[in-house]
C-alpha cells in the first residue's frame, strides 16, 4: 500500500520556476540491522526516483540506506508548457 | 571512594535546595511539544504535503471505507464522512465506555468499534492499520480545543492517573512530573524536556522514523526512566493518558504531529 504526497504549484507563469514536493511512504529498511535471534533484516529501499515533465526527464536521484524512511524529495524546474508531470520511485522487492 | 560519594551526596542537596519543587505549570503557562522543536520540524508539521503522518492519514482514508469482519461494514457505512462524523471527536478522548464503565482511548473505542459491530477482530497495538484510523480520526479535531476529562464518572480515574504521574517509580526513581512539571524548562541531554502535553497524538516521531500512539510515547517514557512500563491494554496506561489530556483541556489539538 504505497502512498505519495505530491505538492506542485496548480499554475505558473511561462518562465517560471516552480518547486516540487514529494513525499513518498516507505519503510527504507537499510539491511544493516538484525533481528534479536541475529538474523539480517534484508535491505528494502527506493534505489532510484525520477521525474518526467511532458516526457523529458528533468529530474532523477538515486537513494540509499541512509536515507530516512518516507523519503521527501524538494527540487525545482522552470515551467516552460502546460503538460503532465510523471513520477517514479524503484527500489528493492519490485518497489515501483 | 568514601570521599566521592560524600562529594555526590552534598552536590544533591544543593541542587534540591536551588530547585526546589515547582508546582503544577499554570494554564497560562501551559506550551505545546511544538514550540520546542526546531524550526525546521515545525515547518515540516505544518506543510501538509511535508508531514510524514499525512502519509498514514491517506491511508487512514483508505481503510476507513474497507468492509471487514463477520458483519461485512466499513467505518464509512455507518459514520459515513470521517471529515464531518469525526469532527472533534479525538478531543474528548479517552472517553467513558458505559458497557466497561472505564475509560477507554482513541485505539481502544476503535478496536471496540471493529469488535462490536464490525464483528472483526481487533487490530493489533501499534500496527500500522491501528495508527492510520487513528491519525485519521486525531486529523478531524486539528484545531479544536481539548475537552477529555470533563466527565464526572472520569474524575476518579483522572485522580489515579494523576497520582500515577506524581509517582516515583523505576531505578532511577523518578515520577513524570520531576521532569514534565519541574524541569520543563530545562533540556536533558541536549533535548528539550517539554510539558508533556499530548496536542498531537497519534504522532509521526522522527527518531522511531514512523509513526507511534501517546502509549508508545509514554512507554519510552518509562523505558528511559528504567520503569517497567504499562502495556497497552493496563488502566494505569489510560488514567495516565486521560490524566494527560484533562491536564491539557483546552490547548489545541494539532494531530497529526511530528516529533524530533
Amino acid at each position: 500500500m504505497a502512498s505519495a504526497l505530491i505538492n506542485v504549484p496548480a499554475t505558473a507563469k511561462h518562465g517560471d520556476i516552480v518547486e516540487i514536493k514529494t513525499l513518498m511512504s516507505h519503510i527504507m529498511e537499510t539491511g544493516f540491522r538484525h533481528t534479536e535471534t541475529g538474523a539480517v533484516v534484508p535491505r528494502n529501499i527506493i534505489t532510484d526516483f525520477s521525474c518526467r515533465y511532458n516526457g523529458v526527464e528533468v529530474f532523477r536521484a538515486e537513494l540509499f540506506p541512509a536515507f530516512s524512511a518516507n523519503p521527501f524529495l524538494a527540487f525545482f524546474t522552470v515551467a516552460t508548457e502546460s503538460g503532465t508531470l510523471e513520477f517514479r520511485w524503484a527500489g528493492d522487492n519490485g518497489f515501483s | 571512594m568514601t570521599m566521592w560519594r560524600m562529594i555526590g551526596v552534598v552536590g544533591l542537596v544543593v541542587a534540591s535546595i536551588a530547585r526546589g519543587d515547582a508546582a503544577e505549570i499554570a494554564p497560562d503557562q501551559r506550551r505545546s511539544g511544538l514550540s520546542f522543536m526546531a524550526p525546521e520540524t515545525q515547518a515540516m508539521q505544518s506543510d501538509d504535503t511535508a508531514n510524514p503522518a499525512m502519509l498514514a492519514v491517506l491511508d487512514g482514508e483508505m481503510l476507513w471505507k474497507q468492509k471487514a469482519g463477520a458483519a461485512n461494514r466499513a467505518c464509512a457505512d455507518c459514520h459515513g464522512d470521517a471529515t464531518a462524523s469525526m469532527h472533534g471527536v479525538a478531543a474528548n478522548y479517552p472517553a467513558y465506555d458505559d458497557l466497561l464503565a472505564r475509560p477507554v482511548d482513541l485505539e481502544q473505542r476503535i478496536n471496540l468499534c471493529r469488535v462490536r459491530h464490525q464483528q472483526a477482530s481487533p487490530l493489533a497495538d501499534e500496527s500500522r492499520e491501528l495508527n492510520a484510523l487513528g491519525a485519521l480520526v486525531a486529523r478531524q479535531s486539528r484545531g479544536t480545543p481539548i475537552e477529555a476529562g470533563g466527565d464526572v464518572r472520569l474524575a476518579p480515574f483522572v485522580a489515579n492517573g494523576k497520582g500515577l504521574f506524581m509517582r516515583r517509580q523505576g531505578q532511577l526513581n523518578l515520577a513524570c512530573a520531576n521532569c514534565h512539571d519541574d524541569n520543563w524548562d530545562r533540556r536533558l541531554a541536549g533535548s528539550a524536556i517539554t510539558q508533556a502535553h499530548p496536542t498531537g497524538y497519534p504522532i509521526y516521531r522522527l527518531e522511531w522514523q514512523g509513526m507511534g500512539s501517546l502509549k508508545r510515547r509514554l512507554r519510552s517514557c518509562m523505558l528511559g526512566t528504567r520503569a517497567a512500563p504499562y502495556q497497552a491494554d493496563d488502566p494505569e496506561m489510560v488514567e495516565l493518558e486521560l490524566y494527560l489530556m484533562s491536564r491539557a483541556r483546552g490547548m489545541s489539538i494539532e494531530a497529526p504531529a511530528v516529533r524530533p
